[in-house]
Order: structure tokens, then C-alpha cells, then sequence
């Protein structure tokens, strides 16, 4: 397991929630890895929009706290913080 | 992480069939200066970068690139759309059908393979900006001759997209550089 305590900055709520985020983006793919040759399956079908579901919820509150994790995110506030979040490499 | 969007950045359209110009526009796929080299130099090489600027514009580029070969493999596979046996080895497409029927590989006009050399990473942000912008401005040159090549307006069209979108990265990568130039003038001494 990689050591959230300190890193680049990011406080314990932050690390946290991109953690919850990792999870959920995670599940979404797997499950819709399974849709691609399973594409009527109900169970499959429930889940991937469960956690998708939930997916955009976390994002969008992830990133009207810390700034956007993807360039295609409208930036809220008077800067671009899209450059300055710690790089994936650097946490 | 990657995420994949399902439509093309720019719409890719041809008029008609023609073989001789999908071979021609292979070199843009597979080819030293083409958009898998593009998109592998420089998302290699933002590990490297010392600044978020250029680890961003190196990012947010290097993904563009992967669009891009997505739209000369659309325009590679529609050019040979109905293409008939007589067509592809008068084009000299019949060993390339051979081994790969119509699908896109990573192959230069010529059927040269792909590979790693046609890739830069230093490590030192001066000289891999330097080769990025020299790599744009190959890439602008390559898209310049292939619209002299065809008279079809529409992959005109889509190439003259791709031949300026080239022009954009090449001036993102000299803003990248002015400012790492400024950041290394203040930090380092030899």
C-alpha cells in the first residue's frame, strides 16, 4: 500500500477523497469491461450505473474543492489550478 | 489515468476511394515524424519536467496526438474503403494486404515498423522542448506534402486540421520553453 500521510501537500481529507474516487472510477471500468461482451446482462447493467452514478457525484465535488482533475472540467475559480495539483508521478 | 471519448477530435472524410493516397498517409501513423511518435515522445518525457506548465502542455498534447492517430487510422481505413484486389496491387498495397489486410499498423509509407529510436526523452527539459518543437515542425512539413498529394477536398480538409493543430503545439512548446529557460537561468551554475 502506498503511505498517505504526507504528500505534495495534499491534506488527509484530500488524499482521502481521491482515494473514494479511484474506487469508484475503478469499479465503473471493470464493470463496463464486463458490459462490453455482456451488453444486456441486468446485474452488470445496475452496477454500472450505480457507481457511475456516484463517480460523478464524488468528481464534481472533488473538484470544486481542489480544482479540476481533467482538462475537459470547467475551472470555477480565477486560475487554472488544473497545473498546480500534484502530478500523479509526485504523490 | 486515460479515458477514452467515442468520436473523433475533427470529422474525417473522403470522397472517394484511393489507395495510392492511404499508403501516402500511413507515414502519419507509423512514421518517424507521425502521431505515435509524437504522442509517446511526449508523454514520456513529462517525467522529466520541472515546471507544471510544461508537464501539463507535454500531458494535455501528448493525449491530443492520441486522438490524432485515431483520426489518420479513420482516414487510412476509409481511403481503402471498396478498394479492389487490382487497386491495392497497382498501389503497391498487395504485401501490405497480405499481412495486415486493410487494418492500420504502425508502418511508414515505405513499411518501415514503427520503433522506440523515432522517440526523445533527454531527461533535461532544454533539449526535449527543442525536439518537440522540431518534431511539430516535421510533422507541419509531412501534412504540407500530403495535401499537394491528393485532389480530394475532403481529406484536404481533415489534413490541413491536422497540419495546423501542429502549428498550436509547436507554439505551446516555445512557451514551455521561454519559461523553463528562465527557470533554469535562475537555478542553475556551472
Amino acid at each position: 500500500m502506498m503511505n498517505y500521510d504526507s504528500h505534495n501537500g495534499m491534506s488527509r481529507q484530500q488524499q482521502a477523497m481521491l482515494m473514494d474516487i479511484q474506487k469508484l472510477q475503478f469499479a465503473t471500468l471493470d464493470l463496463a469491461l464486463y458490459l462490453d461482451t455482456h451488453p444486456n446482462d441486468p446485474v452488470a447493467l445496475y452496477r454500472h450505473h450505480e457507481y457511475a452514478t456516484h463517480l460523478k457525484q464524488y468528481r464534481e465535488a472533488y473538484e470544486a474543492e481542489y480544482g479540476p482533475l481533467s482538462n475537459m472540467t470547467a475551472e470555477m475559480g480565477d486560475t487554472w489550478r488544473y497545473i498546480n495539483s500534484p502530478w500523479p508521478w509526485e504523490m | 489515468m486515460f479515458i477514452y471519448d467515442k468520436k473523433l477530435q475533427y470529422p474525417v472524410r473522403v470522397s472517394n476511394k484511393d489507395v495510392r493516397m492511404a499508403k501516402a498517409v500511413l507515414n502519419q501513423y507509423g512514421g518517424a515524424d507521425g502521431e505515435a511518435s509524437a504522442s509517446m515522445n511526449y508523454l514520456t518525457q513529462r517525467f522529466n519536467m520541472p515546471l507544471n506548465e510544461t508537464k501539463a502542455v507535454l500531458t494535455d498534447i501528448g493525449t491530443e496526438e492520441l486522438g490524432h492517430m485515431e483520426m489518420v487510422a479513420t482516414l487510412f481505413k476509409k481511403l481503402l474503403e471498396g478498394a479492389t484486389r487490382d487497386e491495392l496491387i497497382a498501389a503497391g498495397m498487395g504485401g501490405y494486404y497480405a499481412n495486415h489486410e486493410t487494418c492500420p499498423f504502425l508502418l511508414d509509407s515505405d513499411g518501415v515498423p514503427w520503433e522506440a529510436k523515432y522517440t526523445q526523452a533527454k531527461g533535461d527539459p532544454i533539449a526535449d522542448l527543442y525536439n518537440d518543437m522540431a518534431a511539430e515542425q516535421k510533422a507541419r512539413a509531412t501534412y504540407e506534402n500530403l495535401i499537394l498529394l491528393t485532389d480530394d477536398p475532403l481529406v484536404k480538409d481533415t489534413l490541413r486540421w491536422l497540419r495546423e493543430r501542429e502549428i498550436v503545439h509547436f507554439q505551446r512548446f516555445g512557451e514551455g520553453l521561454r519559461l523553463v529557460e528562465e527557470y533554469t537561468a535562475n537555478k542553475r551554475y556551472f
